[in-house]
């Protein structure tokens, strides 16, 4: 009966294969109206003034609304959920973020005005005819160049456009190691902006309810608690009883869809103001300059070395973009995200890291997929291949050399993580022979004589996931806990609602949280409810990201699972006339330890219900329990990928041959799922590998790839079939032993793929390229490359 | 400028007032209350959108509502027979090619089309048939094994159920 580690199919599929699915744009509510947001096609400009009248008298509109309306009437800027300290103690600069531009608008995207109207097409009709003043002002755009001397300034609160300049480790340490070194190998390398694209557009749908007081908001959100306790009590003053969020079915999200946005605050509002339901959704143009972008750094990495080829320090100094204004998450990605994870695999014993945050006049940056690790990931990986490179030794060999040992744990990393568990070296064995790493040469002489250069590629990762334990992320910056929350609820006839705080943007809760309360109660999984993203029905809850959804979310299950047992046990001991002690619960009945007297859990339930016959005096009827899990560590899932390429020698044109993963997630409930995710992962990280790139014009902040014309989405056949394998070492931490999933293709991706291209342009003497390493960018580097051999 | 057009929607006849200006996808989304057909782009790219007009596999967003009038169009909604999956909806289920289901209407829409024209693909061809389809959740890998198999069970041959049986 045991569903746990077996692929059953997905309970929601039937409803998304048959059109069945109910996401937010889905929904539609009497009476209502459509909003038109208008936003700035200046990067950097001052509003003289904003004249709405035209707009207001054009057919259809309602209203038309601009920040200076929405600050006059109370509404406070949005939010961030972290504080970041400088090195020398000061907090990070925090400039106001208002939901509609009041007096300057900071990117392309930043929006200005709102304009309601009956339909969509008259609200953007009308928008034509809001006259905005703006005087144009110089752009900071190129996040090295913000931080010159001179450069424009984003904000007044951010002096030089610096938001902090955070370090991590221990400097000194580092320095004498250095001093000691065999070799040090040192890299400039970027890390490429992204947009995130979730097939579904952000939307959201604000209501307000006369008669009640209550105002309702339908959105495209990985976290519906979290909108509400930001929008309700900073954004829009609305106490939480009075204010219900609902995230219904979520089309993706990959963090771009767990930030409090503008739009969330501006239709709830102007509900409030019109009386009547305000929709808004993004067209995909929309999208690409108002989601949270993710990654772009700049880093130079060093790398010291003994003779033998063991690491002895990593020094890392980066600069991250961070865009106009502070995201939700923001300051928390390019530090505790990131400088903490540059141990890696690996026994490195001092690291040091330093991170200069820098706003610019683009839209802002935020956690996407990995958001941080992949960073700390490329950066630690390219190293470590560059220096196989330079000292003469195969990169497996040079990794297996630097492992933490699997007997080491539990592992204090230099940069502040404790590993619980993890064999690195094993798993990477397994993709080594998976990928048959020692047939290689032979394929690479093979493809050269197609006129392919063929290459390949390895790279490790770790990651710490489980995003929680409150004390800890309290320590490092975080203005909230990182619990979660689950209620479970045994109806009379012993079916289960599960109401967790966690929801699902595509990774399929309602199968994996099922499969959980199946097993732990012996009951079909049709028996099993699980509800979630309705703030009305759910315990405060954090949601999902940062794989944290089985971890923390799964273990509240677990614990609000055993205090229902524990209450049956005493009800069924009640019925049988026998002592607790000896009632035992197994395969979905309560027994008389040593007999066949026994009661099913319904019946339990049933009497629990219908308390007739039933311990009154000691025990409260009914049996629905709640727990709050706060772990007591990350989770540290890990993987070492391995990546083969062929680049045309003609046309630079890139096929990736293979791509094997190997990756340890601790315990896997759902395989068929945790599959799912990896691919996903795998997609997007050599998606960032090899084609997306968001660019901005660096003089006008035009945003260039503005869509799927210019941003190149990873399709079908630029993916191969992924070869995966587990090797599993539980988490010591949590009772499921689970580890997470969702991140680890992203993290690793990136760095195998790169590894690879370089592997294979070895031979014309290339040392690296920065991503995405597009058909253009290898056709030019081998063009480069060839000129002074073809000259010789 | 507002006309009544007339079509047949999965088998059904219905008519309705659209302006000049409103997209096949409207007229199914906001005024039939057909809200599995999606919208993903604006530039006619990702196939959120696909459904079947006279049988052909059709980007609803590329097409006015007004040039529906008097032709027939097969939704999502419309491919399964009451409860009952069709193969391809079934195979997309087993093989768990799907995630958020976002882009999934479309991409059903688009493997039936595949399917019809080539009953047999290969890998490749279903890779390079799928330009028209972006799915950001699931890498394509599960995707391509279940319209392979889906096209398997079309042609009456068993299904290849790569993921094995789950313990129930
Ligand atoms: S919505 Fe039709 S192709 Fe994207
Ligand atoms: S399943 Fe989410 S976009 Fe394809």
């Amino acid at each position: 009966m045991a569903t746990i580690g077996t692929p059953v199919r997905r309970r929601e599929d039937f409803r998304f294969l048959t059109g069945g699915g109910t996401y937010t744009d889905d929904i539609n509510r009497p009476g209502q109206l459509y909003a038109y947001i208008l936003r700035s096609q200046h990067a950097h400009a001052r509003i003289g003034g904003i004249d709405t009248a035209p707009a207001q008298r054009s057919s259809g509109v309602v209203a038309v609304y601009t920040g200076q309306d929405m600050t006059a009437d109370g509404v406070g800027g949005l939010p961030c959920g972290w504080q970041i300290h400088s090195k020398d103690g000061s907090p990070m600069a925090e400039p106001p973020h208002p939901v509609l531009a009041v007096d300057r608008v900071r990117y392309v995207g930043d929006p200005v005005a709102v304009v309601i109207a009956d339909t969509l097409a008259l609200a953007r009709d009308a928008a034509e005819l809001v006259n905005v003043n703006y005087a144009e002002e110089p752009a900071a755009i190129d996040p090295v160049a913000a931080l010159q001397p001179g450069a424009p300034q984003v904000n007044s609160e951010a002096s030089g456009n610096l938001c902090y300049d955070w370090q991590l480790g221990d400097l000194a340490a580092v320095e004498s190691a250095f001093a000691k070194a065999t070799r040090i190998v040192r890299l400039d390398l970027a890390n490429n902006r992204l947009v995130p694209n979730a097939m579904e557009p952000r939307a959201a749908i604000g209501e307000f309810n006369r008669a009640t007081g209550e105002y309702t908001l339908y959105t495209t959100s990985q976290n519906p608690h979290v909108i509400r306790l930001l929008m309700g009590a900073f954004v829009l003053h609305i106490p939480e009883a009075r204010l219900r969020v609902v995230a219904p079915d979520v089309g993706g999200g990959f963090g771009s869809k767990i930030y409090h946005y503008p739009e969330e605050a501006i239709v709830t509002w102007a509900a409030g103001k019109v009386h009547r339901p305000v929709k808004w959704t993004a067209e995909r143009s929309e999208s690409f300059i108002s989601d949270a972008h993710g990654r772009d750094h700049v880093t130079h990495v060093e790398l010291a070395l003994d003779a033998q080829g063991k690491f002895l320090a990593l020094k890392v100094s980066t600069v991250a973009n961070l865009g106009a204004y502070l995201s939700t998450f923001a300051p928390a990605i390019p530090t505790y995200l990131y400088g903490t994870l540059l141990a890696g695999t690996y026994t490195t014993p001092a690291i040091y890291c330093e991170t200069k945050a820098v706003f610019t006049n683009t839209v802002p940056i935020d956690a996407y997929r990995g958001a941080g690790r992949p960073e700390a990931t490329f950066v630690l990986e390219r190293i470590v291949d560059l220096a196989a490179d330079e000292i003469g030794m195969d990169p497996a060999e040079l990794r297996r050399r630097n492992f933490i040992p699997k007997d080491a744990y539990p592992y204090q990393t230099p940069v502040a993580l404790q590993y619980d568990s993890g064999d690195y070296a094993a798993t990477l064995e397994l993709a080594l022979k998976a990928a048959d790493y020692q047939g290689f040469e032979s394929r690479r002489r093979e493809a050269m004589g197609r006129g392919k250069l063929r290459g390949i590629g390895i790279a490790t990762y770790i990651e710490a996931c489980g995003i929680a334990p409150s004390a800890v992320v309290g320590s490092l910056g975080a203005r909230a806990g990182l619990y979660e929350s689950a209620e479970v609820r045994v109806h009379p006839t012993g079916s289960v609602s599960v109401l967790t705080g966690t929801h699902s943007h595509g990774q399929g809760h309602e199968t994996t949280f099922s499969q959980l309360v199946a097993d732990t109660f012996g009951i079909p999984i049709d028996n099993v409810e699980i509800v979630h993203g309705d703030t009305d029905k759910i315990p405060y809850g954090m949601g999902t990201y940062g794989s944290r959804s089985i971890a923390v979310g799964g273990t509240a299950i677990v614990k609000a699972m055993d205090k229902v047992i524990a209450k049956g046990r005493k009800i069924a001991a009640h019925l049988l006339e026998a002592a607790e002690a000896d009632v035992e619960f197994k395969d979905g009945k309560f027994t008389v330890a040593g007999t066949d007297r026994s009661r099913t859990l319904g019946e339990v339930a049933l009497t629990a219900y219908v308390p007739h016959n039933y311990p009154i005096d000691e025990l409260e009827p009914g049996l629905d329990e709640t727990a709050f899990y706060d772990p007591k560590n990350f989770t540290f899932p890990s993987g070492a990928y391995i990546a083969e390429v062929e680049i045309d020698l003609e046309t630079g044109q890139v096929a990736v041959v293979n791509f094997t993963a190997s990756d340890d997630f601790g315990r896997i409930i759902n395989p068929l799922i945790v599959a799912g995710q990896v691919h996903g992962g795998l997609a997007q990280g050599i998606g960032q590998a090899l084609l997306e790139g968001c660019v901005y014009d660096k003089a006008s902040g035009q945003l260039l790839t503005g869509s799927y014309n210019d941003y190149a989405m990873p399709r079908a056949d630029d993916l191969p079939t992924f070869a995966l394998s587990t090797n599993t070492t539980l988490c010591t931490h949590n009772p499921l032993g689970v580890k997470g999933c969702g991140e680890a293709g992203a993290i690793g991706a990136p760095a195998a793929i790169t590894n690879a291209l370089v592997d294979a342009l070895k031979p014309l003497g290339v040392r690296h390229l920065d991503m995405p390493a597009t058909s253009e960018k290898l056709w030019r580097t081998i063009q480069q490359h060839r000129a002074p051999i073809a000259a010789e | 400028m507002q006309k009544t057009v007339s079509l047949t929607v999965n088998g059904k006849p219905v008519s309705a007032t659209v302006e000049g200006r409103t997209l096949l996808v409207q007229l199914l989304r906001e005024q039939l209350g057909l809200t599995g057909t999606h919208v993903g782009c604006d530039t006619s790219q990702c196939g959120a959108c696909v459904v079947h007009v006279d049988g052909e596999a059709v980007k609803a967003c590329t097409l006015l509502a007004v040039q529906a009038d008097g032709h027939s169009v097969l939704t999502i909604e419309g491919v399964a027979t009451g409860d009952t999956l069709h193969p391809m909806q079934e195979a997309f289920r087993n093989n768990h090619a799907l995630q958020c289901g976002f882009c999934t209407p479309g991409m059903v829409m688009s493997a039936l089309d595949l399917v019809k024209n080539n009953p047999n693909p290969t890998e490749r061809e279903i890779r390079e048939y799928l330009e028209g389809n972006l799915c950001r959740c699931t890498g394509y890998h599960n995707i391509v094994l279940a319209i392979a198999e889906g096209a398997a069970v079309m042609r009456g041959e068993p299904a290849p159920n790569v993921y094995g049986t789950a313990a129930e």
